[in-house]
């Protein structure tokens, strides 16, 4: 719609990239520089709300974003604490968001990173998300709406940043409490300052830009607005380069990438249901951190909400297991289970039925 | 006039999009609270070929979209 281009939104798009190839260089797992879902995973995997003992860290990345997000918001005069608008729907938005993440293995921002690492999974996986994307814009168009919310007292907004950095302490200063792999992706990780720096930046850039995954596909859609557009495709260009520049891109390819799985109608399907859900939510992953850190508590339940599904995928064993290759030199193309597929299933019922509840009659629209 | 306040976004920008498109008016107020949706309308606005005023009370904003 606009030809104006929004060189802040490219900018931040290109900075993700680049401190997803950065942190994944100095320590984080492939093709996981950036990941919301599979960050907030490990968090809960650290609290021992699951028991997944190659998925627990405490990511700093994730309190960097939420507090580089709060302290743009705060000198920019846009931290407003707000809060009211359909918290428990959020909450459980949030769970099935995370479970059709951890199905395919990544948030929208990890599905660009391994985009741009020449995992061919991911572009599956986009096809999902697309398809979820176009879902979500029917229902809003027939009035979808979570309703308003309202002003809050300041301290509503600052709960989950304050959650998060009495976390980081304490992870820090008394680390015996937490459970941290030993190996597997939870083991893998940059050094804490660095981690916490980047994502101080990320997280302002990102609040300042509006960056969203679902946002871009969204709004040019609905729109023809390609401003965040832009930024997911920017991702996505510096997360390939930097492969390239390092030497770490070896071509497109479905077979086992990192901490992926070739099991494709599901990596389609649990897309579709993050496309889906991150549209009534009003944003990705990584927005609602955002957002979280604006002061706003309606998407801090939504994190909570991430963190109890993600707890969840671990306990029921709902995520994806990725490709390996055994030590008898056996492929095993990897997949979910009989639960996870269920629990996919299900998440589009629950999906469906939000989506028509929320309907607005037209009075109420007004 | 459309009361958008405490709505985020897409969702305001769809008021506006319904509105423009069933009545094509010349001239639409909208009132929001929030900066994202004061630029996401603004985009969307321009599109349209419309003009678009924006004036800050107490914190809210009333984006005046005229042709």
């Amino acid at each position: 719609m606009t030809k104006k281009i929004n060189w802040l939104v490219i900018v931040t798009g290109l900075v993700v990239g680049a401190a997803a190839i950065l942190l994944t260089a100095f320590g984080n797992p492939a093709n996981m520089g950036f990941c919301i879902a599979c960050f907030l995973r490990d968090i809960a995997g650290a609290t021992h709300l699951h028991g997944a003992e190659i998925v627990q860290y405490v990511r700093p990345e994730i309190v960097g974003l939420v507090l580089g997000a709060t302290i743009m918001a705060l000198a920019t005069g846009e931290f407003k604490a707000r809060a009211g608008s359909s918290p428990a729907t959020r909450f459980v938005l949030g769970m099935f968001v995370m479970i059709g993440a951890l199905v395919f293995l990544g948030c929208p921002l990890r599905m660009v990173i391994r985009m741009g690492g020449g995992d061919l999974n991911a572009f599956v996986g986009l096809a999902g998300f697309f398809i979820g994307i176009l879902i979500g814009i029917f229902f809003l168009k027939k009035g979808f709406t979570l309703k308003r919310s309202y002003a809050v007292a300041k301290s509503e907004g600052a709960v989950l940043p304050a959650v998060l950095v009495v976390l980081l302490v304490l992870a820090i200063a008394v680390p015996t409490l937490f459970a941290f792999s030993e190996s597997g992706p939870g083991s893998k990780h940059a050094p804490v300052i660095l981690s916490l720096v980047v994502a101080l930046v990320v997280g302002a850039l990102a609040q300042k830009s509006r960056l969203c995954m679902v946002g871009g596909m969204r709004d040019a859609v609905m729109f023809r607005d390609f401003n965040l557009l832009s930024g997911f495709v920017a991702v996505f260009v510096a997360v390939l380069l930097g492969n390239v520049i390092l030497g770490n891109f070896h071509g497109f390819s479905a077979y086992l990438q990192p901490i992926a799985h070739a099991s494709q109608l599901w990596n389609l399907l649990g897309m579709v249901l993050v496309g889906w859900g991150s549209v009534l939510l009003g944003g990705c992953p990584l927005r609602q951190l955002i957002l979280a850190g604006e002061g706003n508590g309606d998407s801090a339940v939504t994190v909570f909400g991430m963190i109890v599904g993600a707890a969840f995928a671990h306990n029921f064993k709902l995520a994806g297991a990725a490709a390996k290759l055994g030590e008898d030199g056996v492929y095993s193309a990897g997949g979910i289970s009989v639960n996870g597929k269920v629990a996919v299933a299900i998440g589009a019922v629950v999906l469906l039925v939000i989506s028509i509840w929320n309907i607005a009659k037209k009075k109420e629209a007004k | 006039m459309i009361d958008a306040r405490g709505l985020s976004c897409p969702v305001p920008v769809v008021m506006v999009q319904q509105e423009v498109k069933k009545n094509a008016p010349a001239e639409l107020v909208v009132m929001v609270d929030n900066r994202v949706a004061v630029e996401n309308i603004t985009r969307f606005a321009r599109s349209q070929s419309y003009e678009v005023a924006v004036k800050d009370v107490d914190g809210e904003f009333e984006l005046t979209l005229k042709k």
